[in-house]
């Protein structure tokens, strides 16, 4: 539409994201490298992903569209499968990496975390994954017309940069949840990590019908954010205490700093 | 290919809505299925590009990031103050039918520019009564004619050559203008128009409306001077040229044939030259068709030379004919000035001194039963000789129309001549001449230099049921009367020339007609065209533009007609056609010879092509003011045309600003918002993200 919408729908996307990066993962170089290790295994899977929906759209029947209809629902189960298969590859190659850092480093403490990796490699499919959905609407977004012409939805723009920051979001809860599953041999959560990520993209198959899609979506999100700051060590006592700002008695309590 | 367009496995929000396109996109190279869905491209457009001259610049521009307008679709004169002062949503792109496209309507929008982002024009198939955006005065300022060469003729005042002539193609314009056809696509934007930007009971319509964006920068400002010094900024490898002169090639040939190599005056040689022009222009780029106002006189010339072939070889005449064809007249007489001023240098066959008198055939679309005018130059003819020998030529031409039904006249008051080539002559020296026409004071054509004058302007009609090969054939009453022009002209030029009265036959006017005005690709005009030319023919009429990059379709057409009409066929080779100096008898430097494709034989696949040997050849046509390098001459043309990168035009959906600056809003609270909350959860995950496992959770 313009450049304002441009800018709208980049920060309704990214801005959750760039605020993660910038107060938590961009001071320390070593998060920096793990996320984008991230993103490039996310890139993986959808590179792979893509062969497979190319090769079997070419040798498909073009005209027949319930049978690409069909071929779609399938690209999109099996991206979704992809992505979990290449998220625990991830897991696999950070426990041996961890193991290889702690023998390099000088230090004799891990210097980052399986749960702060899980929380950066979430991360980092978001970003990719979000970079993917997000870029080619922005490039579009820029020149004067908005989407319409041929009866299409006009809230297209909104609905996808709302959609975005869902996905990244639920991209790194799922992350962390995945790896806390993964370290407690937790296979069932395992299980409804898969789940719901192939819920939410199936959900995008309501479009445009964009309400029926993004109120779910965000309902999903909710929950699932829920369950990975459970996981992670979060609780309402917690909570509790840092919005009532007496975390400071608690530290002090604790002998631990700041 | 389009991995792109798989996106994100998860986020198939563009999938369902557009997983149509994806199909389209595999096999097509340009993939990008969000711009399908904003944009529609419009294909059959035609712009109004700048023009430059000595003094000014005519033409429409746009910005150099296009205009978009919302389309208005104007009713009738009284709706314009929507766009111009009503409605709410400036700029506004307006939609004009071809009856509301007036000087009066225009020039409104020109005075309220910065509400009217740019016009399209609708251009239906058939024509209005009357229609002509050239000026009243054609070329009047390059004229003979001036306040030192009968003041009183100078300025059209006392004829007025075109007084249906509204001066829009020479107006300045600074928004874009289009012209649509009327096809699928402007019933598509009509339709989009009218589900989305018509009011609604008086009140504003509602975002998103419907709007257009028009893309036509030219590069090219100001005037003439100041382009071409632009050009000369070499600051750069590749230097940015800004625009270019107009100009071609002028196509002369001649009875007996003169040396290519030795120019300047020739000893006892008299020549009559009988000239036409080739060219005619219209508001829009580039779609002029020029049917009575230069084809009629160009077809009558050629079927002339073509008649006069066979009686100059039996019993050629003491004069040489001199057959020329003209290219840029519109544009201030850019042929014939650049002719006359070889001449008067020493660049040409032959000089002024040798010219006995001229013949010109003007605009003449005769129906049957109405006379011929013979135009000359009173001024001229006050010279006893001059006179004299005019006389003698409107003699030997009112002798020739025996037998045929209409007269050739002199018009009754003292008038100046039309705007023709011949007065570029007569700036240089007082030579005889006529120019005839089928006008007696203002011109018939009531569309002189706009796109309706075609082919149903000259009433030139085929039944429906013919096939195109039989359309070429087909005899139409138009060909009949411009058979007998040509029949004129013809025994007129041989009497001129000094030959006897004699009976000139045999004329094929309506191919030539067919294939200038209906579709160039025919057979005939495939069999004399050069192989390496043929793909110039299209199906539709060639475009009479002069053009800038000396290489327009009807010069050749006409170079090649000219050469298979009035040359001979020779048993020449390939090869030995591109060196006939070579062989003893032939002499590329008296004639030219040209390879031709020839005619398909009956049983056979290949063509017959022959080595053509005629006296025709091609003599640049670029104004003298380029060549002396005077850009502000007021002597010469100095016309030029812009240059511009892209021209495109698009519609689409806009969305309210309202809608925009929340969007922007909306993206900037939710940044704000995520840092805030990411700043305090950061500072305060210590506490947050400690809880029941802090003992064994020291180096978690």
């Amino acid at each position: 539409m313009t450049a304002s919408v441009f800018f709208g729908c980049t920060f309704i996307a990214f801005g959750p994201a760039i605020a993660l990066f910038l107060f938590t993962i961009a001071r320390d170089p070593l998060r920096v490298i793990f996320l984008i290790a991230g993103a490039f295994f996310w890139l993986c899977s959808l590179l792979l992903s893509s062969l497979v929906w190319f090769i079997t759209v070419q040798i498909s029947n073009k005209e027949s569209s319930s049978q690409q209809k069909g071929l779609l629902i399938f690209g999109v189960v099996l991206s979704v499968l992809l992505q979990e298969t290449f998220r625990f590859g991830y897991y696999k190659l950070l426990k041996k990496a961890n193991e290889g850092l702690l023998m390099l480093s000088a230090e004799e403490t891990m210097p980052i975390s399986i749960r702060q990796l899980a929380y950066v490699s979430g991360l980092g499919f978001g970003f990719m994954s979000g970079a993917f959905s997000m870029v080619n609407i922005l490039a579009d977004s820029v020149g004067p017309g908005t989407i319409g012409i041929h009866g299409d939805s006009q809230h297209y723009f909104l609905s996808s940069a709302f959609m975005t920051m869902a996905i990244i979001l639920l991209h790194m809860f799922w992350g962390v949840v995945f790896f806390d599953s993964c370290e407690k041999q937790h296979w069932w959560s395992l299980a409804v990590v898969v789940i719901s990520h192939l819920l939410v993209s199936c959900l995008t198959f309501q479009n445009p019908q964009y309400v029926g899609s993004l109120v779910p979506t965000y309902i999903i999100v909710f929950l699932v954010g829920l369950w990975a700051f459970f996981c992670s060590g979060g609780s309402l006592r917690n909570l509790k205490l840092c919005l009532t700002c007496k975390d400071k008695d608690f530290l002090l309590a604790n002998h631990r700093p700041r | 290919t389009c991995v792109q367009c798989l996106g994100d496995g998860n986020t198939s929000l563009q999938k369902l809505a557009t997983s149509i396109v994806f199909f389209f996109c595999l096999s097509d190279v340009s993939c990008n299925s969000v711009e399908q869905k904003i944009y529609v491209e419009l294909n059959n457009t035609v712009p109004c590009v700048r023009l430059l001259n000595a003094t000014h610049q005519i033409g429409c521009q746009s910005s150099i990031s296009g205009d978009t307008g919302v389309i208005h679709v104007l009713e009738s004169e009284a709706d314009l103050e929507w766009p111009l002062s009503k409605g709410p949503n400036p700029p506004y792109m307006v939609l004009l039918e071809s009856s509301l496209f007036t000087r009066s309507i225009m020039m409104k929008m020109k005075n309220e520019s910065n509400r009217v982002a740019g016009v399209a024009v609708v251009v239906p198939n058939t024509s209005p009564p009357e229609f002509s955006p050239h000026t009243t005065c054609p070329n009047e300022n390059t004229g003979v004619y001036s306040d030192n060469y009968g003041p009183n003729l100078a300025h059209c005042n006392t004829t007025v050559w075109n007084p249906r002539g509204n001066g829009l193609s020479y107006e300045e314009f600074d928004f874009p203008v289009f012209s649509l056809k009327e096809d699928n696509e402007t019933e598509f934007i009509k339709q989009c128009y009218l589900d989305h930007n018509r009011a609604v009971n008086g009140s504003a319509p509602q975002y998103p409306l419907c709007a257009m964006q028009l893309f036509s920068h030219m590069h090219a400002v100001t005037n003439t001077p100041t382009c071409m010094r632009r050009n000369d900024i070499n600051f750069s490898i590749n230097p940015e040229m800004v625009c270019d002169p107009l100009g071609d090639y002028n196509v002369w040939g001649s009875i007996r044939p003169y040396n290519d190599t030795v120019f300047g005056h020739k000893e006892n040689e008299s020549v009559v030259i009988a000239a036409a022009r080739l060219d005619s222009r219209a508001f829009f780029w580039e779609v002029s068709t020029g049917a009575e106002g230069s084809v009629s006189g160009f077809v009558t010339l050629l079927a002339a030379a073509q008649a006069l072939r066979e009686v100059t070889h039996e019993a050629p005449p003491t004069r040489n004919i001199l057959f020329a064809f003209f290219q840029g007249e519109t544009f201030d007489y850019i042929g014939s000035s650049r002719m006359v001023y070889d001449m008067e240098n020493g660049k040409f066959v032959i000089d002024l001194d040798n010219i006995h008198s001229v013949l010109e055939i003007g605009q003449v679309a005769v129906h049957s039963g109405t006379n011929l005018f013979l135009h000359s130059d009173p001024v001229s003819r006050r010279n006893n000789t001059v006179n004299d020998e005019v006389k003698n030529l409107v003699n030997n031409l009112q002798s020739s129309t025996a037998g045929l039904s209409f007269l050739l006249v002199e018009p009754n008051v003292s008038q100046p001549l039309p705007p023709s080539s011949l007065q570029r002559f007569l700036r240089a020296q007082p030579i005889p001449g006529i120019v005839l026409a089928d006008h007696e004071s203002a011109f018939n054509n009531r569309y002189y230099e706009s796109f309706y004058d075609n082919a149903a302007n000259l009433n030139l009609t085929y039944p429906s049921d013919l096939s195109p090969e039989e359309q070429l054939e087909f005899v139409t009453d138009t060909a009949k009367s411009l058979t007998d022009v040509a029949t004129v002209v013809a025994r007129a030029l041989y009497k001129q020339a000094g030959g006897n009265e004699s009976l000139v036959n045999n004329i094929k006017v309506t191919q030539m007609l067919y294939g200038f005005l209906v579709s160039s690709n025919n057979s005939w005009f495939q069999a004399v065209m050069a192989p390496e030319l043929k793909n110039i023919l299209k199906p539709s009429p060639p475009e009479y533009y002069v053009g800038v990059a000396m290489s327009s379709t009807p010069t050749r057409l006409v170079q090649y007609l000219l050469a298979n009409l009035t040359g001979a066929a020779t048993n020449l080779t390939q090869s030995q056609c591109q060196k006939p100096d070579e062989l003893p008898n032939e002499s590329r430097q008296m004639y030219s010879y040209l390879w031709v494709q020839g005619i398909v034989p009956p049983n056979s696949t290949e063509r017959d092509s022959f080595c053509v040997r005629a006296s025709v050849r091609l003599t640049k046509a670029v104004s003298p003011a380029f060549e002396l390098g005077e850009y502000a001459s007021k002597d010469y043309s100095t016309w030029t045309e812009s240059r511009w990168k892209f021209i495109k035009a698009r519609i689409f959906l806009v969305a309210s600003r309202d809608l925009e600056m929340l969007t922007l809003g909306v993206g900037v609270a939710v940044l704000f918002t995520s840092l805030l909350v990411t700043y305090f959860i950061s500072t305060k995950a210590d506490v947050l993200f400690s809880s029941t496992r802090e003992p064994a959770s020291a180096a978690y």
